[in-house]
């Protein structure tokens, strides 16, 4: 996989050869955008779409002033990652609300980009918003789809409405009326993955749109798709003017070049994406973030942005008050691990760094399983002893063993991290200004 | 139509776009560099990847000049045979029996469906089948196995949802053995290749296989959805670490993207596509075939 550390150390080499600053030159543009093609491509940006937006940029970047605070390299980097969060689009944009309720959503795409998982993955997120969703099972093609719609539906805690294997417009149109009566808000439609050259069953999603007045017709693409997603998104497109994308399987390590081609062809902006497999893993889709994906960046941003989630400002004051003080205990560890886990698990956050893939962080470095197992480490402990770790002896650490399910072993060497982690924030402290670890 | 033609047939519609961009090619270019920049182009389309693409058309040219042909036939049959010796650097294995068979994949990529496939497969071939539910992770995925079981009318093993997936493998090798089953397919939960507790639990499976039924020979064949992109590499690439693969299965063929990504995976991973998925009916897979395969890319 090509990082960005490639392109950028690529674009340094090119760059070194011309030792003159000032303007950026037409040889010097034509030859970073050659890398910067490659990078693109390797992310599965399709090939039409990359040539158009390289000609776009060229033009853009040629004559441009290379700033003070950056080198000719960086400056290639900083306008691509520029245009490419404005192909975009700019912010995200959220689900459209019909005036008259129901609102309705009709999910569509290929086979096995996950469309019922994110039926309820959206369930979900209304429902956090205070609406009262409901599902409508139209897939009566793929075996057990109506089951896994409820099973995902329960999960979700949202009512599934379905009619068997009947004419999916029919049980659209009875899903809607029963909304209507029931008082949900918003009807979310499941409906067959399908190919887009599919003509029969393209026409059945044609069908349901004359049946029921769909407010969101939304795309839904895995992620990991390569060159073809122009013509899946343009035939989509063109037969149902979708609304609007979602992007799933995003916890991969793919690129998603697909969803800048996707952007390009359509128009449409990506609405969510899907980041994991559990009923909450949606998220909205920022293109600034997507810009740093494809050229391989890293996910600077959403890192910072859980980490101002998982912790508030009164707990990070805490925290720094007690690392100055040298007090902090076992409780305030298991609080850090409590946050880690809150931002999404050591794991997660080691994908979003930039260059994490290549360096291929080992599985026991961020096991989540071990972490599980200090938590259960030290809640077998009393207060004073999580309080005052030096008065555990042998044969608490026995008690603790027996309470927790571990071993001695485990706990003498979580005693020793602990230690390690103190010792680690004592010398922290003379450097000034005080940061948690993350 | 016979099993030959079925993949070239799903490849139609892309062959049509792809030789359209051939003709065109040839008509208004002469065998100069816009050329085979243009053939990189195409390639690149096709979802080969940039690396192969240029090294496939840099052998082309090189083999083109030196033999100073200008002829638009001669330059076509000479990429189709490079492309095909490509593929044909890793063989596919010979099938013996008994066997245990055991899917691995991506979600969505197609295994359920084509467990149902190749186990018709098998019995076409009158070659008594057993399948087992291991994915016991995603909501329905037993039923709809079941579904499929009941189509192909084999044998499935079973255990409820969210339990070890170890454990159904475990049991299923057990009644395999017992009932001295040809074959043995071991359907397995979606996972992406990144999330390293699930290869781990994969990993387990796989050891539980070689230890309890050493006696038949094992493959584990990667599903792949065509549609993919260039993050195929690294699917192939983690789940050959974590199993190492015997094979690749290549769904959804009868789409409009063509899975151009194999030929880096046979080429450099060396690892073969054994059967192509070119539609939804449960006969439609079929072994794959390198020639033509390449015969209807172009």
């Amino acid at each position: 996989m090509a990082l960005f550390g490639s392109l950028s150390e690529r674009l340094n080499h090119i760059f070194s050869k011309l030792t003159k600053r000032g303007k950026l030159t037409e040889l010097e543009i034509r030859t970073a955008m050659r890398e910067v093609r490659i990078a693109l491509l390797e992310a599965d940006v399709n090939i039409r779409v990359a040539k158009d937006f390289i000609a776009a940029v060229s033009e853009k970047a040629v004559g441009q002033e290379v700033l003070q605070s950056l080198n000719p390299a960086q400056q290639v980097i900083k306008i691509v990652n520029d245009e490419l969060i404005a192909l975009m689009g700019s912010g995200n944009s959220k689900l459209e609300v019909s005036p008259k309720p129901p609102t309705v959503i009709m999910m569509c795409g290929l086979q096995g980009a996950g469309k019922t998982t994110m039926c309820a993955k959206l369930a979900v997120q209304l429902k956090k918003q205070g609406k009262r969703p409901l599902l409508v099972a139209c897939d009566i093609y793929r075996p057990a789809a109506i089951d896994q719609l409820k099973v995902v539906g329960a999960k979700a805690e949202a009512e599934v409405f379905e009619r068997g294997t009947q004419f999916p417009p029919k049980t659209a149109r009875q899903g809607v009326e029963y909304a209507q009566k029931m008082g949900f808000d918003t009807v979310i439609i499941d409906t067959a993955g399908r190919l887009h050259i599919d003509e029969k069953l393209m026409l059945e999603l044609e069908e349901i749109k004359k049946e029921v007045p769909v407010t969101e017709t939304l795309l839904t693409v895995d992620a990991m798709t390569g060159q073809d997603a122009v013509n899946v998104a343009e035939t989509f497109n063109a037969r149902l003017s979708i609304t609007g994308v979602i992007l799933t399987k995003l916890d991969g390590d793919t690129r998603g070049g697909a969803c800048l081609s996707i952007k390009a062809v359509t128009g449409k902006p990506i609405k969510f994406i899907g980041v994991g497999e559990k009923i909450g893993d949606l998220e909205p889709f920022y293109p600034d973030r997507m810009a740093s994906r494809i050229l391989g960046m890293g996910d600077v941003l959403s890192l910072i942005e859980k980490a101002q989630e998982a912790v508030t400002e009164q707990q990070m004051k805490d925290m720094e008050r007690k690392m100055r003080e040298n007090s902090f205990t076992l409780t305030d560890y298991l609080a850090q691990f409590e946050t880690l886990k809150k931002m999404g698990g050591a794991g997660a956050l080691m994908n979003m760094l930039p260059g994490a893939g290549k360096l291929k962080i080992k599985e026991d470095d961020v096991d989540e399983k071990r972490l599980e197992r200090t938590k259960a480490i030290i809640l077998s402990m009393t207060q004073k002893e999580r309080d005052n770790p030096q008065i555990i002896n042998s044969s608490r650490k026995r008690r603790i063993a027996l309470g927790s399910g571990t071993s001695v072993q485990e706990i003498n060497a979580l005693l020793k991290q602990f230690e390690q982690a103190k010792e680690l924030m004592k010398r922290m402290k003379g450097k000034g200004r005080l940061r948690l670890p993350f | 139509m016979g099993i030959f033609g079925k993949i070239k047939n799903a490849l139609k519609k892309t062959k049509d776009g792809v030789a359209l961009k051939m003709r065109q090619l040839f008509l208004k270019n002469k065998l100069g560099d816009a050329f085979y920049d243009e053939l990189e182009e195409i390639l690149i389309s096709s979802d080969v990847g940039v690396a192969t693409a240029e090294d496939v058309v840099e052998q082309v040219k090189e083999e083109a000049i030196g033999n100073k042909v200008k002829d638009e036939q001669y330059v076509t049959d000479l990429l189709k045979d490079i492309l095909e010796d490509t593929l044909n650097e890793a063989p596919v294995p010979e099938i013996s029996y008994p066997c245990v068979i055991m899917l691995v994949g991506v979600n969505g990529a197609g295994k359920t469906t084509t467990i149902g496939k190749i186990a018709n497969y098998f019995v076409s071939q009158k070659k008594s089948v057993t399948v087992a539910a291991a994915d016991t992770f995603r909501a329905a995925a037993i039923d709809q196995l079941n579904v499929w079981a009941d189509r192909a009318k084999v044998r499935i093993v079973k255990h409820e949802e969210g339990s070890d997936p170890s454990a159904v493998v475990f049991d299923a090798v057990s009644s395999a053995k017992a009932r001295n089953t040809d074959v043995l397919l071991i359907d397995t939960a979606g996972r992406l290749h990144v999330k390293e507790n699930l290869m781990k639990e994969l990993s387990k499976m796989d050891r539980v296989v070689l230890r309890e039924y050493p006696e038949a020979k094992f493959y584990k064949f990667l599903v792949l959805d065509a549609t993919t992109g260039q993050n195929a590499a690294s699917q192939a690439r983690l789940f050959n670490e974590a199993v190492s693969l015997d094979g690749i299965v290549l769904t959804k063929l009868d789409g409009t993207a063509k899975g151009g990504f194999v030929f880096s995976l046979c080429g450099e991973l060396k690892i073969p596509v054994v059967f192509a998925g070119v539609g939804e009916k449960i006969d439609d897979l079929v072994p794959f075939d390198a020639e033509e395969f390449v015969e209807g890319f172009f």
